[in-house]
Order: C-alpha cells, then structure tokens, then sequence
C-alpha cells in the first residue's frame, strides 16, 4: 500500500466568533478575517509539515484546490505542488485536484502539470475534480454545465498530454485552433490520473473504463460508504467492464490523528477534528448543492436528508462510523490492516493536519503515523486481501 | 372554474405544455423562474378579453428539455419558431422576471408579430452596483418571503403539500434558470445595446416593493426603451400579478387600450 500525506491548508487562525456570524466559512466569509502576515507563517508552516512526511517515508504528499474560503487556502495547488517541487526528491506530489473545468482555459492547468511533472522527473499526479459547490459560486461557473464541461475539459487535457500538437480542439465548451504543448509531460503517456470524491456512482463508471482505468480516491466518508464506492468500483469493472481492477485503482481518504494512548489522541484530536467538520467544512445546502450540480435523483436523494446537514458533527459519531481514525498508534494500525483486509485498496491518504490542529501536535501525528503506521501498512498487498467477491459486495 | 384547456404542442420536435383560454387579441405570457402556478385569477381576467396563452418554457414545468437549449437566446429564438408556427399575429407579449429577460430577447430580435410588450419586475440587465437577489444563494423558502409584500401568500406556498410530481418540477425550475441565468447572473451584458430594436409599445410594470428585482430597474427600462411607461404596483413584491391581481390587470388593460385607441 502506498501511503500518502494530505493537507488542506485551512486558516486555522480564523477568530470563530466572526465565522459564526457567517453562514459558512465560504464564498462570503469576509476576508478581512485573514491576515496576510499570519498567512505567511501558515503557509511556510503547512510546507515544512509536507516537506517533513516527504522526509519521514511517506510515498507521497498531496494538496488541493479550494476558493474563497478559509476551510482550504490552495486556490492555486500547482503552486503549492510547485514549491514542494523542488524541495522533494522522491516521493510523488498529488494535486488531488484540481479543478479543469471551473476554468474557461483548462489548458493553462495542463501546461503547469507538465512543467511540474517535467521538474520533478514524473513524480506528479494529477487529480480530476468537478470542485465542490461553493466553487461555482466563487468562480462564477455554470453548476448545471459542470459536468459535461468536467468530461470535456478532461479530454483536452488527456489529448493535450499525448497527442502531437498542432491540432485544432473542437468541443462544446472549449475550442482551441491550435493545441501544441510545450512541455509536454515526463510521464508516458501523462501523470496518473485520480478522481477524488464523497462517493458518486458516476464517477467510479467514468474511472473504471478500461480507456481510463484511473484512481478512485474516497474521501470523507463513513467506513461503510468507503465499503460500499470502492467494492462499486471492482464491481463496475468486473460486471460493466469485464476486467478485474488492480487494487492500485482504489484509494481512501481519512483524517488520522494518533497519540500515545486512545483517550490521549481523542482528548487532544476532538476540538480541532470538530472545527474542520463544523466550521471550516460546514456549507448549507444551496451552497454546497447549487441547482443541476448533481442529476435529479441523487439532488433529490440528498434534500431528503436536509435537516440532517446541520454541520453538528460530534467527534464521538465521527470515529465510531470510521470518518476519521483516532487513537494510539496500535489502535490505527490495527484499523487500517483491518480496512484494508477487507477492502485492498492500494492507497491511504491521510490527513494529518485538520481544523486548528497546532505545530507541534501535527508534527508529533506526522511522526507518530511514519514510525508506527508506515512499516505495517506500506508492505500490505493483495495477499493480505480477503479478495472481491461481487456477491459479497452487493449484499453489503 | 379554469377557463383554459392545456395541452402538448409540438414545435419543432419540442413539446410544449400549453394553458389556453378566452378569445380576442393574442396574448402570450413568459413566466418567471418559478415556473405557471396554475390558472390563476390574473390569467382569467386577462382571458376575458384575450386569446391568453400561457406555456411552460422547454425545460420547465411539464414542457420537454431539449438537448439544443444552452441558453436563453436558444430560448428566444424558439419562441419566434412558436409564433411562426402558431401563426400569431399582433400578439401581446407578457413576461414576468426572467420571463421579462425572455421576452425583451424575442423582441429585440423581432417584433414584427408581436403588438405590445409588458414587462413585470423583468430580469435581463444589469444596473452596476445593483445587482439581483441571488435567488441560488438563498434558501428556498426565504425566498418565498422575499417575493411577498403580503406573508400570507408566503405562508400559503409554504405550507402547501406537494405532490411528487411538484416537487420534482420545482426542482426542474431550478435547475432550468440556472442553466439560463446562472453566469452572469440573470441578465444578458449585450442586451441593454440592443433594447432600441423594440419598436412595439412598452409597458413596464414593478411591484413597488421587489425585492428581488429592485424597483430602480423599472425606472431604468422606461428610461431606455423608447416610448415606454412605467407603472408601479402598490403594496406588491415581485409577482405583482399574482400578489395584487386586480390592479394589475387594470394597469394591462389600461395601457393596451391607451394604444389601441
């Protein structure tokens, strides 16, 4: 299993009387709340912290894309990936992801990607994100064309990467005369691709096509959503497809955090873990689903449980459904060797930085996780597997 | 009680959905983002003196959603496909909100079977530094509130139980004026250049106390459609029509005949 540092980067210094006074902590929270001073010591902080899972064994660090908020201050994760670039050796850097398509030139992206991919010898992944619904907002962009312009840009993007240029794009959304990469990317034929997201049948059909066969990360989820997207994916590849997909295809996403003791680490964890899901992550509903960012059923699936988006997480529920894992370095190691026991994904990303989590806290969690956690987990494959039975799976 | 039949038509390969009631002049009414609430009051009286038509727009209501509308000029120039094929003549051209924008689009582009225009609380323009409710933004049902003077009519629709059937339109309606007005928000920035095209008598009418459409644009559409007048509805939101029916349709009524005589 490779094992991957992630981090949001979110203003952890925001005074939460102000954010309070908010709907959320996106798209209007003013940003007199930031100071730009205090910005500069989070942002040079944040990278040290990823420079330090680089150093420490991680496979790889990871950053993403998130506008107008305080909840994620990477509006632009090509130049967080950028400056990791270079202060790196071997691990891989993920955007996971970035945007393409809240953008009238995808292109641009895929440009930055190849020089970085270029820069660091083939150590970037590229993750394809639509953006969640605040994006739309804060970018202006049309929430009911986001998804075929998600599959359009992806296309220039992928045919940028790997045909030869000049050729003329002719889409819907996007049209180029003349599309001609310089640079084009390291990797042959381009970086890998990952599609992150809260768990969308739509996405696991798009990424487990044979022509794509790219990374389905599952973020933020109670365990049995884990269970449920990612057997969806071996079974959309088995069942649709007709290929078994390589456990390398799966991936999940989790906050961790870990001290010396079980009551230690959720004692210390519990105000920074709820911060991240109630201040910082909370959206209501319009802004979180604008109008045709999802298709009428899943739209409607979620507005039945309107009420329950109340942005009220307790700590307690999160670690019981297994949203994030907490607790001593025996306790996490023995969930993850379980989760993976029954699922095989190939990937665990963490994110060991959330909320208001201070310096030394993450770098102690950071620490913890590589002395205590890597060793037990990087060696786990498909041997340890308890394997994919669809019939298993349909029953879950 | 309904005056009117409704039906399907055909246009083009669309099905539109068609309320239809009384005779004299045509008269077509463009709905808002909220889509037809029935045969309402308003629509009857009009009905009494006009071939009143009243169609859900493609991708609202009961109308198909056809794969070639991307936005609202694809919007306009279906309704000149509509009026051509109805063959319709010295029509009357009703659109309330973004049923405004739509109709100021259709006549900018042509006006020739068209014979007068009113627009109520109409989206379509910009006035800077004023912008439109974001009605995306707000939650639902305060922007229920914000469309009354007169919270009773609030209360009334939030109060309603809805069928599947409704509720699933109300989310089509939604996702319908997004497509259409999400980016830049509910109005076209070249079509304040092309207002002059409108040679059909203007009428524009304003709840004095939207709040949505802030009543400062009535005034700003009498300013740049020539010839036009601005009447201001009293003790009424953004559906005029709907919240203070009777004065409404006298202001209509009112200002068509003026132009007749």
């Amino acid at each position: 299993m490779k094992a991957f540092m992630f981090h949001l980067m979110p203003y952890a210094s925001l005074d939460m009387s102000e954010r309070d006074k908010h709907p959320s902590a996106w798209i209007t929270l003013p940003n007199s709340l930031y100071d730009p001073k205090i910005g500069h010591e989070l942002y040079n902080r944040y990278l040290d912290e990823l420079e330090l899972a680089a150093e420490v064994g991680f496979d790889g660090v990871a950053v993403n894309e998130h506008h107008q908020n305080a909840y994620g201050l990477m509006p632009s994760p090509v130049v967080m990936a950028s400056s990791l670039a270079r202060r790196t050796e071997k691990c891989k850097l993920a955007i996971l992801g970035n945007a393409f398509a809240l953008r009238e030139h995808p292109l641009t992206l895929a440009e930055e990607h190849a020089m970085i991919d270029c820069i660091t010898a083939g150590r970037l992944i590229t993750g394809f994100v639509r953006g969640i619904g605040a994006e739309f907002y804060s970018l202006a962009a049309n929430p009911t064309l986001s998804h075929e312009r998600h599959m359009e840009a992806h296309d220039l993007v992928v045919r940028a990467w790997t045909e030869t240029g000049p050729f003329a794009f002719e889409g819907k959304h996007y049209h180029f005369e003349y599309v001609n990469l310089w640079p084009r990317p390291y990797q042959d034929p381009h970086p890998p691709i990952w599609c992150p997201s809260l768990g969308s049948t739509e996405t696991i059909e798009w990424a487990a096509h044979p022509d794509r066969k790219y990374v389905y990360a599952q973020n933020y989820s109670p365990f049995t959503n884990v269970c449920k997207f990612l057997d969806q994916y071996r079974e959309v590849a088995a069942s649709q497809y007709g290929y078994d997909a390589s456990s390398d295809q799966i991936g999940w996403t989790a906050p961790v955090y870990i001290a010396d003791t079980d009551e230690q680490a959720v004692e210390e964890a519990t105000e920074h873990m709820e911060a991240l899901f109630n201040k910082f992550l909370y959206l209501p509903f319009e802004q979180l689903f604008p109008p045709g960012y999802m298709s009428m059923q899943s739209y409607k699936r979620v507005a039945a449980h309107k009420r329950n988006i109340t942005g009220g997480a307790k700590m307690e529920t999160l670690m019981e459904n297994g949203v994030v894992l907490v607790g001593s370095p025996e306790t996490v190691r023995k969930k993850l060797i379980e989760c993976h026991q029954v699922l095989g994904f190939g990937t665990f990303v963490a994110l060991l930085h959330f909320g208001t989590l201070p310096a030394d806290k993450t770098e102690r969690n950071i620490r913890l996780f590589a002395e205590e956690v890597l060793p037990a987990i990087q060696p786990l494959s498909d041997n340890e597997y308890r394997g994919f039975e669809p019939a298993q799976a349909a029953a879950e | 009680m309904a005056d009117c039949t409704e039906s399907k038509i055909d246009i083009r390969g669309t099905g539109m959905y068609l309320r239809r009631g009384g005779s004299g002049e045509p008269m077509l009414f463009l709905h808002g983002a909220s889509g037809v609430a029935g045969w309402i009051p308003t629509f009857q009286a009009l009905s009494e003196t006009h071939d009143l038509m009243v169609p859900d727009h493609p991708t609202y209501g009961l109308s198909d959603e056809p794969e070639w509308l991307d936005g609202m000029e694809d919007l306009a120039m279906f309704y000149l496909d509509f009026l051509d094929q109805m063959n319709l003549e010295g029509v009357h051209l009703v659109g309330n909100s973004l049923g405004g924008w739509l109709a100021m689009e259709i006549a900018v582009r042509n006006c020739t079977r068209l014979k007068s225009l009113t627009l109520v609380g109409a989206a379509g323009i910009r006035i800077a530094g004023k912008p439109i409710a974001d009605i995306f933004m707000m939650d639902p049902d305060d922007l229920v509130r914000e469309i009354f003077v007169d919270q009773s009519y609030a209360d009334n629709i939030l109060n309603m139980e809805l069928t599947e059937e409704q509720l699933d339109i109300q989310i089509r309606n939604r996702v319908a004026t997004a497509r259409l007005g999400w980016q830049p928000r509910l109005f076209n920035p070249n079509l304040r250049k092309w207002l002059h095209r409108i040679t059909v008598p203007t009428h524009v009418i304003w709840g004095d106390t939207d709040k949505i459409v802030d009543p400062a644009y009535a005034a700003e559409f009498g300013k740049i459609i020539a010839g036009s007048e601005v009447t201001m509805i009293e003790k009424a939101g953004h559906l005029p029509h709907i919240e203070q029916s009777e004065p409404f349709v006298e202001a209509v009524s009112g200002f068509l005949q003026s132009k007749a005589a």
